[in-house]
């Protein structure tokens, strides 16, 4: 390895943004034909580094190397001249236009899309993209986005590619079709930085991974030669236990029961069909399915924010009487103790205000409590206070705007408020998503402290790894169909994986 | 019965000046800015080229005026007036990064103080007894038809009897079309009106382009007002005999769902509904029919608003940065 030279190197590298020290004098290589992971928590300055080498930032201090040769990266015009090309989390695509436009965009030379579609058809055959140049933007999945933007880099010939966390909103079946594509790449000898939280990802995928922890370079290895636990530890500080807990269900008692509920979209297209499924107390009942097969519908039916066509949702409460939910104002399905964490694709979009700060977005629960005419503002105070200590949630402060906080930390302020509410019934989609791993850890131990609790749990999660070492039970959606009810302690990968994409799949309970 | 014949050319002169104006904003919006000081930019371009042309015929004799001069004098001087009222809109809404909305009526508040008070103070200088100016020399100049007009008949009256402002307006928006749809520039442009943060990613100058498009938008619809003074109203300026054809050339914009090649048709529609009232039989005891009528087009518009977003087809909504500043830094 240390004969080849490397493509990129960054020695010493530097930046801070005021008084904070994003990087700390990194040094990192990166060779090509070479996946190249990595790692780090959220804020340890993986993007800042990235960044800097797609020229959206300038290093302090700190030299850059491309191809051995030091080069001054000063914007993202140099940083394609050098051939690296940089996938951003947050896509850069303009909706109305085509992804043929989308790719033209901040070219020079007359415009010709004709030749630049079929300059786009020639990358898809090389490595096996699937996206047609003339589909406008919003028409397309999030998969098809990103691919987008991968093609966009590409066609301005960069040989040096950097994903940041490119699986994040991909489905399992998704994700394995963008890493037969990434090693098409590498064996094609490009350089490859992907960042991702996932640590199968990490070890089905990269040669190599590179750790940083809190803006240092601490350490780099094959990955061949280590495992999830060492990585974790590395990026930790200290050592971490990677088994998620699931302790026994305590005394499960039907709590929620879904029968025969159907949900029309606007089209008239059925969103949901005749699901039926009962959620227990002190359970926790995992949704899987591929992304848009009406996870969203269904949690929007049980909080009442969704118009239901058949079909009915009782409620059980402790002493056995039951109540119907649906036609029930919102807000008396959240006083009766049904509490919806969503967090959507863009992690601000429900639940929270961006412009607002931390104590403002705790009232929006809260708001409404006290008896005079003003709002209390105190309890929601402390209760952002106590989220920002237990989650530990990187701010500058209670009152910054949720807008200013990195994703990760987005998320923990939303799960934080909603579990703090003590439910009985804790609906989550996607809690994790995007979180660095010890984040993630932080969250499983709430959601399973809610369990124990005696909450009825309903987590819908993405990634099935996950799913099968946390949840109780597995209920698995096919094109908004129940395609089949599953132990989670018993069942596997493989099966509830074929059940996502095919109503019964191979195992039933 | 209405003589097509003669309500056609009455509603394209009527159009013209609103054609320049949605020309004019829909470039502007393109780059995401919503400038709603178009109606002030219209009246400090008629004023601006209303000054040059009066110095111009006070300072030479009738019959020795120059045919170029005379167009080209009071041509530079509405461009220059409009393109001050551009540059003072970007300074404040993209460099300063103030309030649109605020902004474009405060110049839609001043372009017209402003087309009055020297209008009032040219009028007091020409002496007339009347409260008005009479340019009917340059007025000449502009509004010259094709010389074989007069001649084909209906043919010529419909097409041809225009002054070449009004060629211009339709050059301009065919022009605009083009560019818009089919070149690297137009795509930028569209670009930065539609997400100021991905074109500034992709290398895209933001602010340079939202500064180009605003003034040359201002231009184009200055010269509207340009064309209201020197050949609809025959070169005579009174003060606010413009109206409030400013905003009509804004609610175009919508109406012609921010195309300007369908504004050509749009604006002279628009010209028609502006005059119909008069071909509309009302009777002398009905006269506050006609205040009704003149409510047609910005009715019409309404409806359009409401269609469009309810077949909510994306490219057929605005520009979806349109009335935010841009500023790299926030998140």
């Amino acid at each position: 390895m240390e004969s080849k030279t490397a493509a990129v190197s960054l020695r010493n590298i530097t930046k801070s943004f005021g008084p904070v020290v994003a990087n700390d004098k990194v040094n990192l290589d990166i060779y090509r034909g070479e996946i190249l992971a990595l790692l780090g928590e959220n804020g340890s300055g993986k993007t800042t580094l990235m960044n800097m080498l797609s020229g959206i930032y300038f290093p302090d201090e700190g030299q850059i190397f491309i191809n051995g040769k030091e080069t001054v990266i000063r914007s993202p015009k140099d940083a394609y001249a050098c051939g690296i090309g940089m996938v951003h989390q947050h896509f850069k695509l303009i909706d109305v236009l085509s992804a043929a436009e989308n790719v033209a965009l901040g070219m020079k030379g007359r415009l010709n899309l004709k030749k630049t579609s079929e300059k786009i058809r020639n990358i898809c055959d090389k490595y096996g993209f699937d996206v047609d140049p003339d589909q406008k933007i919003y028409s397309m999945s999030v998969s098809q986005k990103q691919t987008v933007e991968i093609i966009k880099v590409l066609y301005r010939g960069a040989d040096i590619l950097i994903l940041d966390e490119p699986t994040a909103v991909l489905t399992p079946q998704e994700t394995e079709k963008l890493f037969a594509v990434l090693r098409n790449m590498r064996n094609d000898g490009k350089a490859i930085i992907i960042i991702t939280h996932k640590m199968h990802e990490v070890e089905s995928l990269s040669d190599r991974v590179a750790v940083l922890r809190r803006g240092c370079f601490v350490g780099d290895m094959a990955t061949k030669e280590t495992n999830a636990q060492e990585m974790t530890d590395m990026m930790v500080g200290h050592k971490v236990t990677l088994n998620i807990a699931r302790p026994e269900p305590v005394n499960p008692k039907p709590r929620l029961k879904v029968e025969g509920l159907s949900v029309k979209d606007e089209d008239g297209i059925y969103k949901l069909k005749n699901v039926s499924f009962e959620a227990r107390s002190g359970e926790i009942l995992g949704i899987a399915g591929i992304s848009g097969c009406g996870q969203k519908e269904l949690l929007e039916s049980i909080a009442g924010l969704q118009v239901t066509e058949s079909g009915s949702i009782t409620y059980i409460n402790d002493d056995g009487s039951a109540e119907e939910l649906i036609g029930k104002d919102p807000r008396k399905i959240m006083d009766m103790g049904v509490a919806l964490s969503f967090v959507p694709e863009d992690r601000l979009g429900m639940g929270l205000v961006g412009d607002m700060d931390l104590t403002d977005n705790m009232m929006l629960r809260s708001f409404r409590n006290g008896r005079s005419m003003f709002t209390d503002r105190k309890t929601p105070k402390d209760l952002a206070q106590t989220v920002v200590n237990d989650l530990e949630v990187v701010t500058p402060g209670l009152s910054t705007p949720v807008r200013r906080l990195s994703g990760g930390n987005v998320q923990k302020v939303l799960v934080g408020r909603e579990i703090s509410s003590c439910p009985t019934v804790l609906m989550t989609a996607y809690a994790v998503r995007g979180l660095d791993i010890n984040s993630s850890y932080t969250i499983y131990n709430l959601i399973n402290e809610q369990k124990e609790k005696g909450s009825a749990v309903i987590f819908v999660g993405e990634d099935l790894d996950v799913l099968l070492e946390l949840a109780d039970r597995i209920l698995v959606l096919c094109g908004g169909e129940v395609s089949g009810i599953v132990d989670g302690r018993t069942t596997d990968k493989n099966t509830v994986g074929s059940m996502m994409t095919q109503i019964g799949g191979t195992g039933h309970e | 019965m209405i003589n097509l014949v003669a309500f056609i050319p009455r509603a394209v002169v009527q159009g013209i000046p609103l054609l320049f104006g949605s020309t004019g904003e829909i470039l502007t919006e393109k780059s995401g800015n919503l400038n709603l000081g178009i109606p002030g930019v219209m009246y400090v371009g008629a004023i601006s080229g209303v000054m040059g042309s009066f110095f111009y015929e006070q300072s030479v004799d009738p019959a020795d005026m120059n045919g170029a001069l005379a167009i080209l004098i009071p041509l530079l001087c509405c461009l220059v007036g409009s393109l001050c009222m551009g540059l003072l809109y970007c300074f404040l809404t993209v460099t300063l990064r103030a309030n649109q909305n605020v902004t474009g009526l405060a110049m839609t508040t001043f372009g017209v103080g402003f087309g009055n008070f020297f209008g009032g103070s040219l009028i007091k200088l020409s002496g007339s007894d009347v409260p008005s100016i009479a340019l009917s020399a340059t007025s000449g100049y502009f509004s010259k038809s094709l010389p074989f007009a007069g001649k084909l008949g209906w043919v010529g009256k419909v097409f041809f009897s225009y002054g070449f402002l009004a060629y211009v307006a339709i050059l301009i928006a065919i022009v605009c079309a083009y560019v818009l749809k089919h070149t690297r520039v137009g795509l930028h442009l569209r670009a930065v009106g539609e997400n100021p943060g991905t074109a500034d990613a992709a290398g895209i100058n933001v602010t340079k382009y939202k500064y180009k498009a605003t003034c040359i938008g201002c231009m184009i619809a200055g010269l509207g007002g340009l064309y209201y003074v020197m050949d609809y109203a025959c070169g005579v300026w009174s003060n606010d005999a413009f109206g409030d054809r400013g905003w009509l050339a804004i609610a175009l914009v919508i109406f012609t769902i921010w195309r300007p090649f369908v504004s050509i048709f749009a604006s002279i529609f628009f010209g028609g509904l502006y005059i119909l009232y008069l071909y509309l039989p009302t009777g002398m005891d009905h006269m506050e029919y006609q205040e009704l009528y003149k409510m047609i087009p910005y009715i019409v518009t309404l409806v359009v608003l409401v269609l469009t977003s309810m077949r909510n087809k994306r490219e057929n909504q605005p520009p979806s940065s349109l009335g935010q500043s841009y500023f790299r830094e926030e998140r």
